[in-house]
């Protein structure tokens, strides 16, 4: 393996440890406690002793350092510990509620990349420069758009008025439709800005230019020149962005009532189960560290000159 | 004198019916205040077989004029008049989507920068067997072969490897042989040439123009040379348009312009032409000498290495020695990478020497640490090429001058307004630039304003790294009279950097050749350019442009 591919993982490893860490310190700097909102209800009739010995059990009284070590050596092994509030291993919670996140975010993000690819490529041919100016104005409308609002305004459209997606019970496609809608829009305004941006800018490269003197159309231009060279930085705010999608999800699941891992946070939240979030934050560091990961691996294979420095030391 | 004539075409080689006839050219270009004219009426006609140079300086309209020729202005440009005609067809009203059918075939395109005008992720074959590919010319097989063919013509060595290669991968020199053969693929009637070499070493630049020469002469093909560099267009051009202002000052055969020019700003550009000029140090009075003769630097056999990717060393420097006398002007002359950028920065004390001594007015700089590098920084200043990025541009031209005074000892702010506004005149800007900001000046003027602000510590030392390099020839001549002035009166000693062997033998006292990091030849710059010691120096020399014509001196 090459000295590029071994320092990128090396990378990844250290966010991953750092997340763990910093959400591990705030998650016990929070005030209240998990166990006692569960076993000091009444109703359950717990005395004081059998507290302590569930705090015991949950070794929630030794020094920090030591819950510290033993969670890490846990997380380690694939041990996620177990929800406090539901009873049930987290890795199961989380495995549970993942494929419908999974969607949800997949989609999205392809729906994403799909919306800002058309908008660049009609920006790019507009032949009029105000409609061009039309078109480079519409990524600054979706990024001032709320998730929530924008949520609510569909259900209110496409579910109350035209009444093409119920709102009770819809099939799983349909209940995907919508939310899908609201987590890409305000994800693809940046991805289209920026391809925007660099379109614009590749444009102006003395290689254009030297291809237009060729006798190249300003279609092939765009096609053949300006879309490899556009896109390739664009690559690393995609993986950037994959962080949003994991935000934009825990809202967007909360509005339209999906049980995905958006659902299982905010319950987490308000249960202050630590355990579950404390992997939550791991599992969504993960993902975000393997997709960035795979951005940084891959530029190598479209982008030549990043070959060289990996070929010397291979 | 007579290979170089001959290298010319000659009138029995140059037909009469013009490949190219511009008449009455009028270009615009929209700006905040409407569309303004920047090309007047401008006509000119190019042979087949021969080269005319389009001669001017920055804003003169020489580019945009070669730009309208192609259809390729940029997006706010337009038209406003005048004919193109290509081989007799009025092609000025063009559509777009008509001239992408004779650019590549009957009209090209040499670059002036070939560092970016080749597309990064496309290998130099495919970038090639584009311009087939668009005129479909020929089956894959076809153009591959004949792209391979194109790379041996413009003499790449190794051409099946260099059509997999990209374009990082190959030097400037290589990369503009590329777009050469890139322009000659389809054998087109007219080649724009818009400075095809000024971004390149002055050895580079004259293979490149010796293979524009011949490949020109082998298909009769017609050449329109955009350049700054009157050196150069006298050298390769049989006819000569002087432009400036966007209106043509002159035009003639290029021996006639040179030897009896009619307008008074082409007799300008010929004086201050540092290729085709005068030796000015015969002419300099002597230095001032003030005090002992005293040496100002000594460098001996400095050494610098840099660590490249882990265990892997460069040798930037391999044993450089020179002494610098008190108030005179030492260049150091070098191709890129031969490490003259190095050795000004090992002067300064920008970076710690692997091995050797350095003395700046008797102080070892190798030795300073801390607040004694930092208070050594007075006596020696720096000034830079590119008078655009070294002014910040949210600064006044005031606070730029003043800065370094604020970084050493304090002085009452009277005090210090009274020295920045006489370093300001000194250096001959009027008072009223004091509250501009960098934007607001042109190109000499910053230059200026970096030379003050290099002078208001009243340093002993003046390093100028390519100071001049970046400024056209009137201005760049004014710059260097006034560094001479300031010379004469404050006794500075100068350390020139520079490729520029012309502007070197106009300004310098001594020299060192640097090639490679190694220092090849050294002494008075009279000794070296006339008896150079190594062929190296004799290689930079005979490279230089402008030498190729009659001996300007002859006639003047």
């Amino acid at each position: 393996m090459s000295r590029y591919v071994i320092g990128r993982i090396g990378q990844a490893a250290l966010v991953l440890w750092a997340a763990f860490t910093v959400s591990f310190i705030l998650l016990q700097a929070l005030p209240g406690d998990a166990i006692l909102i569960k076993f000091l209800n009444p109703e359950l009739g717990l005395g004081p002793e059998q507290i302590a010995d569930i705090r015991a059990a949950y070794a929630a009284d030794s020094p920090l350092p030591v819950q510290y070590l033993h969670t890490v050596a846990n997380f380690l092994t694939g041990n996620f510990g177990y929800s406090i509030h539901a009873g049930v291993p987290v890795g199961d919670l989380i495995l549970a509620n993942l494929p419908q996140t999974l969607w949800l975010a997949s989609l999205g993000f392809l729906l994403s990349v799909v919306v800002a690819v058309a908008l660049a490529a009609l920006s790019a041919l507009a032949p009029f420069s105000w409609l061009r100016a039309f078109i480079q104005s519409i990524p600054a409308l979706f990024i001032s758009t709320p998730v929530f609002w924008l949520g609510i305004l569909l259900i209110q459209i496409f579910s109350f008025q035209l009444r093409l997606i119920p709102v009770i019970n819809p099939g799983p496609w349909q209940a995907l439709v919508l939310p899908v809608l609201t987590l890409a829009v305000p994800i693809s305004a940046p991805l289209a800005q920026i391809l925007m941006r660099n379109i614009d800018h590749v444009l102006t490269e003395p290689f254009v230019a030297v291809a237009r003197a060729k006798g190249a159309s300003h279609r092939w231009v765009l096609w053949k020149h300006v879309a490899k060279n556009a896109v390739l930085p664009t690559l690393t705010i995609g993986g950037i962005l994959f962080g949003e999608l994991l935000a934009g999800a825990v809202v967007t699941e909360a509005v339209f009532g999906l049980n995905g891992l958006g659902g299982l946070t905010q319950r987490s939240v308000n249960d202050q189960d630590v355990a579950v979030l404390q992997a939550i934050v791991v599992f969504s560091a993960g993902a975000f560290v393997l997709i960035n990961l795979t951005v940084d691996l891959l530029y190598p294979v479209f982008d030549p000159r990043l070959r060289v420095k990996q070929g010397a030391v291979a | 004198m007579t290979s170089a004539i001959s290298l010319r075409p000659t009138a029995t080689d140059v037909a009469d019916v013009p490949v190219l006839e511009v008449d009455g050219l009028a270009v615009a270009y929209r700006g905040p205040e409407g569309f303004q004219r920047v090309v007047h009426e401008v006509s000119l006609r190019v042979r087949p077989g021969e080269v005319v140079a389009l001669v001017g300086e920055s804003g003169s309209g020489k580019t945009t004029t070669a730009q309208a020729v192609i259809g390729l202005l940029a997006e706010n440009g337009r038209l406003e008049g005048g004919a193109i005609r290509l081989n007799g067809t009025d092609v000025a009203g063009w559509s777009q989507k008509r001239l992408d059918g004779i650019r590549g075939q009957k009209i090209s395109l040499i670059p002036q920068d070939p560092t970016s005008s080749l597309n990064p992720v496309k290998t130099i074959g495919a970038q090639v067997a584009e311009v087939l590919q668009i005129h479909r010319q020929g089956s894959r097989a076809e153009i591959g072969a004949r792209v391979i063919e194109l790379l041996t013509r413009v003499g790449l060595s190794q051409p099946e490897l260099r059509a997999k290669q990209y374009p990082h991968e190959l030097s400037g020199g290589m990369r503009q042989r590329v777009l050469i053969a890139i322009a000659i693929a389809l054998r087109p009637a007219l080649i724009i040439a818009d400075e095809p070499t000024s971004a390149l070493d002055v050895t580079v630049q004259k293979r490149i123009l010796d293979l524009i020469d011949e490949l020109r002469r082998e298909d009769g093909t017609a050449v329109l040379l955009v350049t700054h560099d009157l050196g150069v267009a006298a050298d390769r051009a049989n006819h000569i348009v002087v432009l400036k202002g966007g209106r043509i000052q002159e035009q003639g055969p290029t021996a006639e312009v040179l030897a009896a020019p009619r307008s008074e700003y082409t007799r300008q550009l010929l004086a201050d032409a540092p290729s085709l000029g005068k030796t000015r140090s015969a002419a300099r009075s002597k230095p001032v000498h003030i005090g002992p003769r005293r040496d100002a630097i000594v460098v001996e056999n400095l050494v610098q290495d840099f660590a490249v990717g882990g265990r892997e060393v460069f040798r930037a420097l391999a044993g450089v020695s020179f002494t610098v006398r008190r108030g005179t002007t030492h260049a150091i002359v070098g191709e890129s990478g031969s490490g003259k950028t190095t050795t000004a920065r090992s002067i300064v004390g920008f970076q710690k020497p692997t091995a050797g001594r350095i003395l700046v007015d008797g102080i070892d700089v190798t030795s300073l640490r801390g607040e004694n590098l930092r208070r050594f920084r007075k006596t020696i200043q720096l000034v830079y090429q590119n008078p655009f990025a070294s002014l910040d541009p949210r600064q006044t031209i005031f606070q730029i001058v003043e800065e370094p005074l604020l970084n050493f000892d304090p002085l009452p702010r009277d005090d210090r307004a009274r020295k920045v506004e006489a370093i300001l005149d000194r250096v001959g800007l009027p008072p009223a630039v004091l509250t501009r900001r960098p934007h607001a000046l042109s190109g000499g003027q910053r230059q200026r304003v970096a030379i003050a602000r290099a002078l208001v510590l009243d340093p002993q030392v003046l390093v100028l790294d390519e100071a001049v390099s970046a400024l056209d020839v009137t201005v760049q001549a004014q710059i260097l009279t006034l560094l001479d002035e300031l010379q004469q009166a404050l006794g500075l000693t100068y350390l020139f950097i520079s490729h520029d062997l012309a502007v070197v033998r106009q300004i310098s006292d001594t020299v060192s050749v640097l090639h490679n990091g190694r220092l090849v030849d050294g002494g008075a710059v009279e000794d070296v350019f006339q008896r150079p010691g190594s062929p190296y120096t004799r290689e930079l020399i005979a490279a230089i442009p402008g030498g190729r014509n009659l001996d300007p001196r002859s006639f003047r």
